[in-house]
Formats: C-alpha cells, sequence, structure tokens
C-alpha cells in the first residue's frame, strides 16, 4: 500500500476494518487501539486490566494475530484488519470457542475473558499446542485473578480435539 | 502520555531525516516497550517516527555469505517459526520462545527487541532517582532492591541488566547488527552494540544519534551449532518473566570432545555477557561436567553480588554446566516443558 507522509500532532485519518466492516476514524496520534475502541466505538467488550501489557485482558487479533491493544496506538492501524471479541460470531453463531467457555464453565467473574476467548482463538489458528501443557504456555499471556485456568485450558483443549489438532488426554 | 508528533516514514533515508531533526525523536514499530515507558512519562518523545511501513526493513533473506538476514520489523514470532531459523540457527528460535508472551512476540519486532530498556524497578518509576532515566540523580538499586540486577560489568552509576532473551542467542551466535544513519550503513559485531553502563549509564548501545538498525545477520560459520545447544531460563515464574539469569550455550562436537563453543548470559549485566576465555576453556576438551565447570568460573570470573542478588552467581554457575550438558548432549531445554531435564 502506498506511504502517505504524514507530519503532526493533530488528528490523523485512518480506514481499518473493524469486525469486518470497513470504518473511517481521525484519532489522535496518543490514542492507544484499546481507548480507540472502548471510548471511540463504544466496543467495551475488549477489556482494560493493567494497560501495560501484562495482563492479556486487551487481547484482540490483528490481521489475524493476537496483540495487547493497550500498547498499540491506533493511528498505527491504518489498513489493518481488527477483529474483538463482539465480532468472533458469525450470523448469530458464537465461535466453536465461545460455546466451548459456556460449556466448560471457564470463567468466574469474566472479565479476563474476553481477552482468553481472543487469545485463545488465536492459539487454535497458530498450531503450535499439541498438549495441555503447550496450551497453558501459550495462554501464559492472560491472566486470570479468579483462577479459571484448568477450564480455559478444558474449553480450548474441546476446540483443539473437535477439529483433530490434538489427541484428548486422560483427566490430569 | 506527553503530546508528541507523528511521522509515518516511507523510506529508511526519511526515518533517518525526522529521527536526526530532533533529539527528543523516537522510533516505534511494535510499541511493546516504547508505548509502555511512555504511559509511565519515562519516554518523553516529542515525535515518534513510525517505521513500519518501510519495505526494506521487512523479510527474512538469504546473506550472500550463506547466512540469514533477519530485517528490523520481522516479529519475534515470525523468527521463532521461520524454519530457516528452526534449522539452521535453532538456538536464537529457543531463546525467542523462553521471553514474553504470544501476543507481546507478535508485535515486538527484532530491531525493536534490541533496543528495549531495562526492566529495573527504578528506572521504571519516575519519583524514584536513576541515572539511567536522569543522568547524575543517583542509583536507587545500589542499597535498594536488588534481586533483578546485574552481578557482572556493573558499575556505581549503575546496575541494571539488559531484558532480551533474543539477544543473549544473538550475542551466543555472534550477529552483525546492519545500521543506517545520517553518514550512510555500517555493520556492529553483536558483542559491540550494547555496552556496559560505566559513567553514561543512559546510554544502553553504540548507536550514534540519528541512526538506526535495518537488520540482523546471522553468520553462516553459526550453522555449525544447530545440533548442539540449549536456551536455559531460570525465573521467578515458569512463564511470562524476566530472566534471573539465562545461559544460551552452544556446541561444536568432535566424537566426544569440543570443537568450539559458545556461551552467553542473559540476565546479569548490561549487556548479554561472553568471554573469549570461557568458550576458550571447552575447545579440545571432552564434553563433562569438569570441563563445563572451568568454563563457568572463568565466565563468572569476578562477580560481584549486591544484598538481594549475590545467590545469582552459585545459581549462574549451575545453569552453565546444566545448559552445556543439554547441548553436549543434544537435547535442549523445551521452552513449554519448563522441567529441566
Amino acid at each position: 500500500m502506498p506511504v502517505h507522509a504524514i507530519v503532526g500532532t493533530q488528528t490523523v485519518p485512518i480506514d481499518i476494518t473493524l469486525n469486518g466492516e470497513s470504518r473511517s476514524l481521525d484519532v489522535s496520534p496518543a490514542t492507544t487501539l484499546l481507548d480507540l475502541l472502548r471510548h471511540d466505538l463504544a466496543l467495551t467488550g475488549t477489556k482494560k486490566g493493567c494497560d501495560h501489557g501484562q495482563c492479556g485482558a486487551c487481547t484482540v487479533l490483528i490481521d489475524g494475530h493476537r496483540i495487547n491493544s493497550c500498547l498499540q496506538l491506533a493511528v498505527m492501524q491504518d489498513g489493518k484488519e481488527i477483529t474483538t471479541i463482539e465480532g468472533l460470531a458469525r450470523d448469530g453463531a458464537l465461535h466453536p470457542l465461545q460455546s466451548a467457555f459456556i460449556e466448560r464453565d471457564a470463567f468466574q467473574c469474566g472479565y479476563c475473558t474476553p481477552g482468553q476467548i481472543c487469545s485463545g482463538v488465536a492459539l487454535i489458528e497458530e498450531g503450535h499446542a499439541k498438549s495441555r501443557e503447550e496450551i497453558r504456555e501459550h495462554m501464559s499471556g492472560n491472566i486470570c485473578r479468579c483462577g479459571a485456568y484448568p477450564n480455559i485450558v478444558d474449553a480450548i483443549e474441546d476446540v483443539l480435539v473437535q477439529r483433530g489438532q490434538f489427541m484428548k488426554e486422560a483427566a490430569e | 502520555m506527553n503530546r508528541f508528533s507523528y511521522h509515518r516514514a516511507s523510506t529508511v533515508e526519511d526515518a533517518i531525516r525526522a529521527l536526526s531533526a530532533e533529539p527528543a525523536a523516537r522510533i516505534i514499530a511494535g510499541g511493546t516497550n516504547l508505548v509502555d515507558l511512555m504511559k509511565y512519562d519515562v519516554e518523553t518523545p516529542s515525535t515518534l517516527v513510525d517505521v513500519t511501513r518501510i519495505e526494506a526493513l521487512k523479510g527474512i533473506g538469504e546473506t550472500r555469505g550463506g547466512g540469514l538476514r533477519i530485517g528490523a520489523l520481522v516479529p519475534n514470532t515470525t523468527v521463532a517459526y521461520d524454519e530457516r531459523v528452526t534449522e539452521r540457527f535453532p538456538l536464537l528460535a529457543s531463546a525467542i520462545l523462553a521471553g514474553a508472551t504470544p501476543q507481546l512476540r507478535n508485535a515486538a519486532t527484532t530491531g525493536g527487541n534490541l533496543n528495549q530498556r531495562t526492566r529495573c524497578y527504578y528506572f521504571n518509576d519516575k519519583l524514584t532517582p536513576c541515572n539511567k532515566r536522569e543522568p547524575g540523580s543517583g542509583c536507587s538499586a545500589i542499597g535498594g532492591l536488588n534481586r533483578i540486577h546485574a552481578i557482572l560489568g556493573a558499575s556505581e552509576h549503575c546496575i541494571a541488566t539488559h531484558p532480551s532473551d533474543m539477544c543473549v542467542g544473538l550475542a551466543a551466535l555472534a550477529a552483525e547488527i546492519h545500521i543506517a544513519g545520517p553518514a550512510g550503513e555500517r555493520v556492529i559485531p553483536f558483542a559491540d552494540y550494547h555496552r556496559l553502563p560505566g559513567d553514561a549509564p543512559e546510554r544502553d548501545n553504540t548507536l550514534q544519534p540519528g541512526e538506526m538498525v535495518v537488520a540482523v545477520v546471522l553468520p553462516e560459520q553459526a550453522q555449525a551449532y544447530a545440533g548442539h545447544y540449549s536456551y536455559l531460563k531460570l525465573r521467578d515464574r515458569l512463564s511470562y518473566a524476566f530472566a534471573l539469569v539465562s545461559v544460551a550455550a552452544a556446541l561444536e562436537m568432535e566424537g566426544g570432545s569440543i570443537a568450539s563453543a559458545r556461551l552467553a548470559l542473559g540476565g546479569v549485566a548490561h549487556k548479554p555477557w561472553r568471554r573469549a576465555e570461557a568458550e576458550a576453556a571447552l575447545v579440545g576438551r571432552p564434553a563433562d561436567e569438569a570441563s563445563f565447570a572451568v568454563a563457568a568460573d572463568l565466565l563468572l570470573e569476578d562477580a560481584l553480588g549486591h544484598e538481594h542478588n549475590a545467590f545469582k552467581i552459585d545459581l549462574a554457575r549451575r545453569a552453565v554446566i546444566r545448559a552445556l550438558s543439554q547441548a553436549a548432549a543434544g537435547t535442549p531445554q523445551s521452552q513449554t516443558d519448563k522441567r529441566i531435564a
């Protein structure tokens, strides 16, 4: 894509695809993607936990990759395709991992859940996790203060098994 | 966050011009460290120069000399799973996967990893003196909480450590850093890229004003270590924590004896710690614990502990021996199964 010279402290126009919809926005250079989503676009499913990239509650998918939206500047997202928790369902049907989280009761307070699910969706697409231990390692960027980890691993494992990416392990 | 100006650079030359125009201009790419520091007001750039659109900084490719050139913008994840890296330079892939989280590795770039700042508590806390953040203000870590701090190469002005895992792997592989600046391009051997704090701890590396990293080159010769390596990282929890001590060990074996060796420590100094004497002492020796202990002692000669981190000296010694044993056996440390074999 052509690079347009942009210089200054004023708002900058960006075009993004957000949950499948094209959006043209004007953003201030100091606005993070997380604040753009929550404050300017009222997509409050993405959560602000630590705001420093340590907890994973703000995880979204950018061009399919899971990223901490609190550490991304909105102005740098021009041309990107962004998917938040609000964009995972298709035609009214939950994403299989959303269903698995409900089925497995993989949350308590729910605050970390949108980040956990976005992260888990990416984990499944990445295809690196082949055991429960590897699921845990690849989910280490998402903290759950309620400690729902065993059920989160169960939910992700269920979807990996459904997809034939994973053989069910004996109960731990 | 302070108010700053945003400059989306189209070429390396454009970025260098923007960077040279203001002393407080900063390059931004992955943002994982810089945006964090801006939220703490530790970094207050006048302009952010966005280099993420510069094609010349992207991609991994072969060099004419048989090595691998990794563009400064290549994300850590891409490097760690690239087959050319995992087959020819697996130590680097392992070191990268030992650090951070999938989300951070997706955003963090090769150039940015080199240039990340220390995680010293005091550097990150604007309310405390820190010579790295504010030269001349003093070092709060000396006499303060210094569990994560340096045991080698520190000075009376600063005992911060370089936090990277990737860089420990790059140090052991003797990578080259390719730089562009107002005076043209130059190449810095990895060992000379980062610096010790001395009396100028505000300078992490040897980049000059207006210069930027354009690529990291892994030399052909470092492929000799693909069969016998290990990256062993010890930390306060098993995942997503900075190293208390990490070891990049790489051996070239001839039968049961060592033809050549590379050894670098992370989490113990202002830069990845290598010492030629320690590596030379392994050459021609049998790959056994006695040889490894000699190398560990040489590598840690002059190590000096502070109130809370003296344990790192013995921890590092034992980690070196363990990592060399893993390398010699061809059984590198797994970065998902953290039990230490």
